[in-house]
């Protein structure tokens, strides 16, 4: 497995906003079916550097691949094509528009038409289809509610359907578990693992470590814009850089 | 006991959904009247008018169209504040082509549709990866620097403009083009909104990050979205054209930026009827109050900031809440 | 011919420094649309006439009651019109569009229209630079332009109201957990805004007639400046005046003088092919925005 080509190679990507340095020489490779979590403490470049894959920003130096395709600097329309869709952290669906109807956008994307052979399908079904898949209820009428009306949990589950509407290869979730309860986020796993086990990449951006190392297969740690340290959960945590990052070192 | 208002939708509106409608003629003439009332009323009511009161129609229904054409535009979040630059161009280009060329109006007044359409396009289209405030500047200051522009440089018959040009063969004619062109407008333009495409632009308008990250390419759509409004636009100034039988530097006037703007809000923004309604209120009105001169403008303006501030929502979404939902006293539990 | 056009060329883009100002202010560095910015210039140029030949007061004070008039004018709209529509730009832009076409043409309507309509300038006569005559007021044009953009960019940059002012545009929310009163600094930058069109206005009309065409001018050459030199940026402001002011002074002088609207528009082609939202913006395009 490991001789493959990986999915995603990602080499020295550097971005800089105004004088403040994001990310700095970031590099890691990603084979199909696993999946990275990310994690480090905030402002480390985590969403900058999902920003810089998935074309949201244009890094200064770096280069990204997608089964050997450069697409550095892609805009995010053309990523999306290639088979990468991304979450946000901060979920923004159409408030005014019911649950199955915020799927309608994103299954209209020319990729959905390519990969269902050339024609889109009656998007409304497939959207309620899709909702399903993620938990909203079928026989309720959660679906059909105002996507302002409902709540987080709820909401995240739309963002995630969203971007599993694009039906990716590769798919970005930037702190989906963030504002959910245990028993939410125990809820989502699964579904998580479902599409592992379709043979889909993910990588996750958290902060919620106990339930990210349960499925993660490889873990990288951002601080300061820098990769800090990369490999099996176990092993990361162990490792005093890391250590350093979250808690600080001891004082003298 | 205390007591509280219901809003709910009428009994014939829920006898009326879906296939339901075909159980009796009352439910379906529910729903065919509001689309028949402008159909009935512009193509079988006006051509009974006297000849004054038909030029103020067919002025109506030019503004109209360009109200239209800005709805259309502020539905993927283009403000434009200067739709007479849409007006202006194709009335020259109608102009210049049966002024230079000969051509007759048949032939003008479709290259001067899409052609205008593609030139207007091109130009504005390095604004659209901006803010949508920068679309209303670029296009406030357009219009009016090409009229000067004109002016200054006489060409395209400088400030006498082009005269003698080729009117259309019958008044009665006009005023059915304009009207079908109009309608056209107004049901086509509700159908792609409509549908999920308008879902697309609509969601442009309110969410771009969400739809970029949805794999649409948003400009893409935003140049589609002006590529029909500025057709539009561009056909009322061709058909302006050779209504006056002239096309010069008046065709880029602030008026054609402002009546639009003011009908749309007053009329109410994004449903298309609205842009309708209020163009039919506001032009016979200022008709009317001819006699006050350069106070249309004031009017106008008047008009646009009382019902920005104070009636957002338009008049035409309160008539069809009145038609569609009802209201009444409750009782607290 | 050189040095006529050098300082010609530079009163011209002090004239257009002096334009843009107050308009970048209030909707480039504070984010409140003010449309009526046009309107504002012609009332304040029609306040000086009216205090002067009506109730015939010193020149010096009819100007300055002109510039607090065009303030409170400023407040006025603020809180009459913005207060109701804030936080939804495009309304903003189009209520005071309204708005200020509503007074200018109310202007005309009640006929201040006529070559009997012009203010005085401070200083009569000229001077000669070399072989080039150039009158005081221009002279003050410059003068004021120049004092003007290096107050206001200090202001800014270095004032905490000017500071305030630049916070509210960026985020309200988080303007306000740092004690920023956004309405109220918002309103400081419409009043300022206005009291900066009606010194535009006091310095720059003397020269020729009050008229309400003028408005429209104003608008259109501030808007023009804006989008060249990037809404929001002082030094932009400057920069695109010069360019522009330059150009148009050699195009009237070694070409034809009515191909003077000619390098506006032309500036604005060139701007938004290569940097769209103008040569010292802040404004990042769409993807850099997330």
């Amino acid at each position: 497995m490991k001789d493959q080509a990986p999915l995603l190679r990602v080499s020295g990507l550097t971005k800089t906003f105004g004088g403040v340095m994001a990310l700095s020489d970031v590099g890691f490779d990603l084979h199909e079916g696993h999946l990275l979590g990310v994690i480090g403490p905030n402002g480390s470049g985590k969403t900058t550097l999902v920003n810089l894959i998935t074309g949201f920003v244009k890094p200064v130096a770096g280069r990204v691949e997608f089964r050997g395709k450069d697409i550095t600097g892609w805009p995010p329309y053309k990523v999306v094509g290639e088979g990468i869709s991304r979450t946000f952290q901060m979920v923004r669906p159409f408030y005014q528009l019911p649950a199955f109807k915020n799927l309608i956008v994103p299954l209209y994307s020319p990729r959905v038409k390519k990969l269902a052979g050339g024609r889109y399908g009656d998007r409304s079904a497939v959207a309620l289809d899709l909702l399903e898949e993620v938990g909203f209820e079928r026989d309720a009428y959660v679906s059909y509610k105002k996507a302002g009306a409902l709540p987080q949990g709820y909401l995240k589950r739309l963002e995630l359907a969203k971007g599993m509407a694009l039906r990716p290869d590769l798919i970005i979730l930037d702190e989906l578990f963030s504002g959910l309860s245990l028993a939410e986020v125990a809820s989502i796993v699964p579904i998580i693992e479902k599409l592992k086990h379709q043979g889909k990449t993910v990588i996750m951006i958290e902060h919620r470590l106990k339930e990210l190392f349960r499925i993660a297969d490889r873990v990288m740690v951002l601080n300061y814009g820098r990769k800090i340290a990369e490999g099996q959960a176990k092993e990361v945590m162990e490792s005093p850089a890391v250590k350093e990052a979250y808690l600080g070192s001891e004082a003298d | 006991m205390e007591r509280r208002k219901e809003r709910i939708d009428r009994g014939i509106k829920a006898r009326s959904a879906d296939i339901f409608a075909l159980t009796s003629y009352r439910e379906m003439l529910y729903l065919l009247i509001p689309g028949a009332i402008p159909v009935v009323g512009l193509l079988c009511f006006s051509p009974m008018l006297g000849s004054y009161w038909r030029e103020v129609i067919i002025s109506t229904a030019i503004y109209a169209l360009l109200a239209m054409s800005w709805d259309m535009l502020m539905c993927a979040g283009l403000l434009s504040l200067g739709q007479a630059l849409f007006f202006g161009i194709g009335s020259y280009l109608a102009g210049s082509l049966n002024y230079y060329a000969g051509l007759p109006p048949i032939l003008t007044m479709p290259i001067a549709t899409i052609g205008g359409g593609v030139i207007c396009t091109i130009l504005l289209l390095p604004v659209l990866r901006l803010r949508g405030i920068y679309f209303a500047m670029v296009t406030l200051v357009l219009p009016l620097m090409l009229s000067r522009l004109v002016e200054a440089t006489r060409i395209l018959g400088g400030t006498e403009g082009l005269t003698g040009l080729t009117p259309f063969p019958h008044p009665l004619i006009a005023l059915f083009i304009i009207q079908l062109a109009l309608l056209g407008a107004l049901f086509g333009f509700r159908r792609i909104m409509g549908s999920d495409y308008g879902l697309v632009i609509r969601g442009i308008s309110d969410n771009d990050r969400s739809v970029m990250s949805a794999g649409l390419n948003i400009y893409w759509y935003k140049a589609q979205v002006l590529f029909l409004g500025s057709s539009v636009g561009c056909f009322a100034g061709a058909f302006g054209t050779h209504m006056d039988m002239f096309a010069g530097m008046p065709g880029f006037a602030l008026d054609y930026s402002i009546m639009p703007v003011a009908a749309a809000v007053v009329g109410g923004v994004g449903t298309f009827a609205g842009p309708l309604i209020g163009a039919y209120i506001l032009v016979p009105l200022s008709e009317m109050l001819r006699a006050l001169g350069a106070l249309r403008i004031v009017f106008y303006g008047l008009f646009l900031v009382v019902f920005v501030v104070g009636v957002p929502e338009g008049i035409f979404p309160f008539i069809q809440r009145k038609y569609q939902q009802m209201e009444r006293w409750v009782d607290v539990e | 011919m050189l040095l006529g056009t050098l300082i010609y060329g530079f009163v011209n883009s002090a004239i257009l420094a002096l334009l843009a100002m107050g308009f970048n202010l209030t909707f480039g560095i504070s984010g409140v649309a003010n449309f009526a910015y046009g309107a504002v210039y012609i009332f304040s140029g029609f306040s000086v006439w009216v205090i002067l030949n009506t109730l015939a007061l010193p020149y010096l004070v009819s100007v300055l009651i002109a510039i607090l008039l065009a303030a409170l004018m400023g407040l006025a709209i603020y809180y009459g019109v913005i207060m109701r529509i804030k936080g939804m730009p495009l309304s903003e832009v189009m209520a005071t569009f309204g708005l200020g076409l509503a007074i200018m043409e109310l202007f005309r309507y009640f006929n201040f229209v006529g070559f009997r309509y012009t203010i005085p300038v401070f200083f009569d006569g000229s001077f000669s630079v070399g072989d080039v005559y150039i009158d005081y007021q221009r002279m003050i044009i410059g003068f004021i332009a120049v004092g003007l953009t290096a107050g206001l960019y200090l202001f800014t940059n270095h004032t905490r109201v000017g500071r305030a002012f630049r916070a509210i545009a960026q985020d309200e929310r988080t303007a306000l957990t740092f004690g920023i009163d956004a309405d109220f600094i918002g309103a400081l930058s419409m009043a300022m805004g206005c009291g900066l069109a009606a010194i535009a206005a006091v310095v720059i009309l003397p020269l020729g007639t009050i008229a309400v065409e003028g408005g429209y001018e104003v608008l259109i050459n501030a808007l023009a400046v804006c989008i060249v030199g990037g809404l929001g940026s002082t030094m932009g402001i400057l920069v695109a005046s010069v360019l522009i002011g330059y150009s148009q002074t050699i195009t009237a002088n070694y070409l034809e003088p009515h191909w003077m609207m000619l390098v506006s528009l032309i500036a604005i082609a060139i701007v938004l092919v290569v940097k769209p939202s103008g040569l010292f913006s802040h404004q990042k395009e769409l993807e850099e925005r997330i």
